[in-house]
């Protein structure tokens, strides 16, 4: 049985993930990752004046002063980069830094004060995600709620906002307005999550669950509920965490948590990931390699096909840019799949696999150089460096299509299994043995 | 100044002077390397940087169980180094931007620092808290003497970083300039930017473990950015946006300790605002990109350009028709009324351009001079378009149309030269002498 | 007194201009867009000034000029995507802003972050946006609309594609096909050639005669000189200024060509450094 308080402060880091999540998303995706990062440092002023002014902790007062200060920060932000000469980078900069300082002056004085010591108000800055009480889970499920209601209605809004802002204010659409919308969100989200976990561990919240949920798709709404489910993930096992092992702080466990989900997703995400990018880059270049070499194999015995002579490395090189180890290298790993043996006296030679998939690999390589040819007029001299790129990743059915478009050309008897004769002369000499 | 802050600069102690003076040490070295950082776009990668020493700071300690300083500089620009290529690296091999890649890295590096703090906080006397605003209050405590002067230890510290700082500005001066215009061209010229920029990033890190303790971040960061991003409102030079920088890291240092001893509030917080209040400055007044100067700009243009259109046009009118005569109330209609024409008028007639006569518009001696100069601008342009352009006559008249305002008379010599024979203007008019 | 003040506070010709060529700015039935007056800064420096131009109804017209001249500035001052200094756009007669729902847009292709995470449809469809209220989704007949509009750019096979894993020929596709949707009377285009493969620029090609033969106008930056007379019906010449605006015919030939792009320039140099001196702006 989890104790209840426990249960409050799951609740609340969970709910505070997955709103994060959501609008980190399009922070994310708009190149602003560091703008919560700035609002929330930009929050902290706002905090401190609300309680001088007040005189006491009193919550909702608290988050209109960071929200005032906050919405403040992100107006100095693009009003820096519009009106002036300063970069956005430096903008951003310069106001998380400095509504920061003076929101550690104005915390210094409160603290001063006699009842100062009682305002627990550093808890903004680290984050205290144990103290939370059942008020603040309220306030995290409400704004939770309003950030997906807008999600949900305003989705091709901000969806467009985000993708072409150009486009969207040609369409007569009020992207300033979108885009204060959207801004303010960020701002209310960061601003509820600061007690609990920081305004450091804030940022984080905001940026990895978003970025960690690019890696897995290619869809902006799988995007985001993976994003929110990211975020939520973390929020509560990272509470978890610190509560079993009682001396880490929260924040920083949870923003732990995330990086783990950010670097698992980076490494092993389907198409996205680093490991599945590097494996299909690696795959590509060794059938490029071994489609090269079952070409120029095939070019050098072309003329005696039916004999089929072996043919030296050496023989290779002088057709490719190859050196003789590396020539040996590819005959090797051809042999160890069997589209080449060896001949007893050291010699290569095409088996009957190697043959029929040999003709393929040129027969794909001579169609896209004649199509290249008759379509687009590049000079024949050029034509054979651009086929060898791109003849490797042609299809079946555009294959196909190169072949029907070449017999209506003339070009191509029809139902020849062979290829067709290169448009450009081979040098082939010497290093062919019977 | 308001009396009772005179009265705290009266009563500063020999422990103020000191944290004015560790204070500017940070400020300037801060300054001048975030003067690159400005102009490279990197505000951003000193933030991070500065944030993510922390863990490089513990491990440090938790190696040699000291708080010796060289163990802690190698640690912190270890990590210092390690954000800026992780951060570089996750953008190129993983796509992912280069923000949210910078925010990754800091945070969790960030996060790592706070959570090592904390296991071993029980030997250490560096609490989170001080990481963030730090400690400059308390530099008088910790005094050391070398070369039989006795200054705070961190002074030691941070002359030796301002010493490397300076040092290395002026080693790399053109280096630096070339990267930062233009790496690219830097690496073409076989000036390696990559180094380069891997040097600077160690520079920053250094700089802000060594201010770290005295200052903590916050104050890192805002020196890092502010004073060079004020320095670039206010001049284009590099070497003066670096003096600037640094200027106003000292005058940060110096106003900031004021006035946080006089509000009894934190001096780090304190000398950020004053270097926040020297940038709004520079935003609002700074002479060629201020707001007020690019607003007076426009404003004494587009009231120029009324006036010369008023005489132009008086001019215009009698040589087109010269008995009936103009009012001051149909030119104004003509420009489309409002507050500017009625003001250029107005002044016109004060600086005895036009005629006091307000029904019948006069040009004075003076005015018709300038006017005659305004028209002919108008007419060699047309001619000389007309003649070097192969257009045909109707397209001529809106290039000319404001040009003639900006035409010198240098200039409109020139390009009269062009224009030698022409004595009317492709419409058939009369261009004035 | 029968003379109107305005007519000589400029020397406007009194002559009737051509009817059918840009630049002309009085007529009888409005023309499609019309720019008055318009100049255009960045910070300091003014990038196009005092821009008169009208674009003739149902025809091609392509804006030239060298790198830097303002040929984009000028479509994105028009579209109101850049602050202008002065000046307005009348889109056949009426304030542009009131006329949104006319003009369609094609931007250069390097506008957008290409790894978004959406399909080629999810792209065009946003062409539909305008039409479509506050909250409300796009319905069947919109993504039908998108299909459609992928199939005559020959993309219909890459409609589920993400947007990156597109060559730069059929993400410049799939924003015309975004333009097409938009079912708009007059599109500008900004370098829609650039960077695209021959199919590419035979769709496009065959797309523009297309929008012609349907009585759309359309304004596209165009960056190559050799194929400026077959592509087009018009041509604007542009330097910070425009040189030359009208039917191909008319206005290109060589020296207005040699001026806009270098050959006699110095004063025209002279004239808009002074201009750029003065000028100060935003």
């Amino acid at each position: 049985m989890i104790p209840f308080n426990t249960m409050v402060v799951l609740c609340g880091t969970g709910l505070l993930g997955v709103v994060s999540g959501i609008i980190g998303s399009f922070a994310v995706l708009r190149r602003r990752a560091l703008m919560g990062d700035a609002l929330a440092h930009a929050a902290l002023p706002g905090i401190c004046l609300a309680f001088l002014i007040l005189g006491e902790r009193h919550l909702p007062a608290l988050l209109l002063g960071a929200l005032i200060t906050g919405t403040v920060g992100v107006l100095v932000v693009t009003t820096l980069r519009h009106a002036t000469r300063i970069k956005e980078d430096a903008a951003i900069g310069i106001v998380l830094s400095v509504f920061f300082g003076a929101g550690v002056v104005l915390l210094r004085v409160i603290q001063n004060m006699p009842s100062g010591n009682r305002a627990g108000l550093d808890h903004y800055i680290y984050g205290k995600a144990a103290g939370m009480v059942v008020q603040d889970v309220q306030w995290i499920g409400g704004v939770c709620l309003v950030v997906i209601l807008a999600a949900v209605l305003l989705y091709k809004e901000f969806t467009l906002l985000s993708f072409d802002t150009a486009f969207a204010a040609t369409l007569g659409w009020p992207t300033l307005r979108l885009d204060i919308v959207m801004m303010g969100l960020l701002v209310i989200v960061t601003v509820v999550g600061l007690p609990a976990v920081g305004v450091v561990m804030m940022a984080a919240m905001l940026i990895i669950p978003g970025a960690s949920a690019r890696f897995w798709t290619e869809r902006l709404h799988v995007m985001l509920i993976l994003a929110a489910v990211f975020g939520g993930l973390t929020g509560i096992v990272g509470t978890w965490l610190s509560a079993t092992f009682s001396r880490l702080p929260a924040g920083p466990v949870i923003v732990l948590v995330a990086a783990a989900i950010f670097v698992v997703s980076m490494t092993f995400a389907p198409r996205r990931g680093i490991l599945a990018r590097t494996l299909s880059h690696v795959n590509l270049r060794r059938r490029t390699a071994r489609q090269n070499l079952l070409r120029t194999m095939y070019e050098l015995v072309e003329r005696d096909l039916d004999a089929r002579p072996a043919v030296t490395p050496a023989a290779l090189t002088r057709l490719r840019a190859w050196t003789e180890p590396h020539a040996r290298r590819l005959l090797a790993a051809g042999a160890r799949v069997g589209l080449i043996e060896r001949t007893s006296d050291g010699h290569f030679r095409l088996t009957d696999r190697g043959l029929l998939e040999a003709v393929g690999v040129v027969r794909t390589h001579r169609l896209w150089e004649m199509f290249l040819i008759e379509q687009a007029h590049i000079a024949t001299d050029h034509v054979d460096r651009d086929a060898d790129s791109i003849e490797h990743v042609l299809g079946a059915d555009i294959i196909r299509d190169l072949e029907d478009r070449l017999v209506q050309l003339g070009r191509w008897p029809h139902g020849t299994a062979r290829p067709p004769r290169s448009p450009h002369e081979i040098a082939v000499d010497g290093g062919v043995t019977p | 100044m308001n009396p009772g802050v005179l009265e705290t600069i009266r009563t500063l102690s020999t422990d103020d002077a000191w944290v004015m003076v560790v204070g500017s040490l940070v400020n300037v070295s801060c300054g001048l390397l975030g003067c690159y950082l400005v102009l490279r776009r990197q505000s951003l990668l000193g933030d991070a940087i500065s944030h993510a020493i922390l863990p490089g700071l513990a491990v440090a300690f938790m190696l040699t169980h000291s708080r010796a300083v060289l163990p802690m500089f190698l640690g912190a620009m270890a990590v210092g180094v390690l954000t800026a290529f992780l951060s570089q690296t996750i953008h190129r091999v993983a796509n992912v931007p280069e923000d949210a890649s910078m925010g990754v890295v800091f945070t969790t590096f960030f996060a790592v620092g706070v959570i090592l703090i904390t296991m071993v906080a029980r030997h250490i006397d560096l609490d989170p808290g001080c990481v963030l605003y730090g400690a400059i209050e308390f530099v008088g405590l910790d005094m050391q003497s070398r070369f039989g002067l006795t200054a705070p230890r961190a002074f030691w510290s941070l002359a030796v970083v301002i010493a490397v700082v300076v040092g290395f500005i002026v080693l790399f001066y053109k280096e630096l300039k070339i990267v930062s215009f233009d790496a690219h061209l830097a690496t073409t010229m076989g000036i390696n930017a990559t180094l380069m920029h891997y040097l600077l990033m160690s520079l920053v890190a250094g700089t802000t473990v060594a201010a770290f303790e005295s200052v903590g971040s916050i104050l890192v960061v805002a020196m890092l950015i502010v004073p060079g991003a004020t320095a670039h409102l206010l001049t284009d030079r590099l070497d003066r946006m670096l003096m600037i920088a640094a200027a106003v890291g000292i005058v940060s240092a110096i106003m900031g300790n004021i006035l946080a001893v006089h509000w009894n509030t934190s001096v780090a917080g304190m000398m950020s605002v004053v270097a926040g209040l020297q940038f709004a400055t520079a935003v609002v007044a700074a002479p060629r990109y201020g707001l007020i100067s690019r607003w007076l700009h426009h404003t004494s243009l587009a009231s120029r350009v009324v006036r010369e259109d008023i005489l132009a046009m008086i001019y215009r009118w009698h040589e087109s028709t010269r008995d009936r005569s103009l009012s001051a109330a149909q030119v104004v209609r003509a420009l489309g009324g409002g507050l500017l024409p009625h003001l250029a008028m107005l002044h016109l007639r004060v600086a005895g351009l036009v005629g006091p006569d307000q029904t019948a518009l006069r040009l004075t001696r003076a005015g018709r001079d300038r006017a005659r100069g305004l028209v002919r601008s108008h007419r060699l342009w047309e001619s000389y378009l007309a003649k070097h352009f192969d257009l045909p006559i109707d397209h001529l008249h809106e290039p000319a149309e404001r040009v003639e305002h900006f035409v010198s008379p240098t200039l409109r010599d020139r390009l009269a030269e062009e224009v030698i024979d022409a004595k009317t203007d492709p419409h058939g008019r009369r261009i004035p002498p | 007194m029968t003379m109107n003040a305005a007519a000589v506070t400029s020397e406007r010709p009194a002559m009737n201009r051509t009817s059918d060529s840009p630049g002309a700015s009085q007529s009888a039935a409005p023309w499609p867009v019309e720019i008055h007056d318009m100049t255009v800064a960045y910070h300091r420096k003014p990038v196009l000034w005092d821009i008169d131009l009208a674009i003739s109804r149902g025809h091609l017209t392509g804006i030239v000029g060298p790198n830097g001249a303002g040929k984009s500035t000028l479509i994105k001052a028009v579209l109101g995507l850049v602050p202008k200094a002065s000046g307005r756009v009348t889109v056949y007669g009426k304030p542009y802003e009131q006329q949104r729902h006319l003009v369609g847009y094609v931007p250069q292709r390097e506008s957008v972050d290409w790894d978004f995470p959406v399909s080629a449809l999810d792209a065009v469809l946003m062409g539909r946006y305008g039409r479509l209220g506050w909250f409300r989704r796009p319905r069947k007949t919109d993504r039908e609309a998108a299909m459609n509009a992928l199939r005559q750019v020959g993309m219909a096979d890459f409609a589920g594609r993400q947007i990156a894993q597109l060559s730069g020929g059929q993400q410049q596709r799939v924003f015309l096909a975004r333009a097409l949707v938009q079912e708009a009377d007059i599109y500008f285009m900004d370098e829609p050639f650039a960077g695209v493969d021959a199919a590419t620029e035979k769709a496009i090609v065959d797309l523009l005669r297309e929008l012609k033969r349907t009585g759309r106008t359309v304004v596209a930056v165009h960056h190559d000189l050799q194929t400026v007379e077959r592509y087009f019906d018009n041509v604007i010449l542009l330097n910070m200024r425009v040189v030359a605006a009208g039917p191909v015919a008319d206005v290109y030939t060589p020296m207005n060509l040699q001026n806009t792009y270098g050959g006699r320039l110095t004063i025209l140099d002279e004239v808009a450094e002074a201009v750029r001196q003065a000028k100060p702006i935003r």
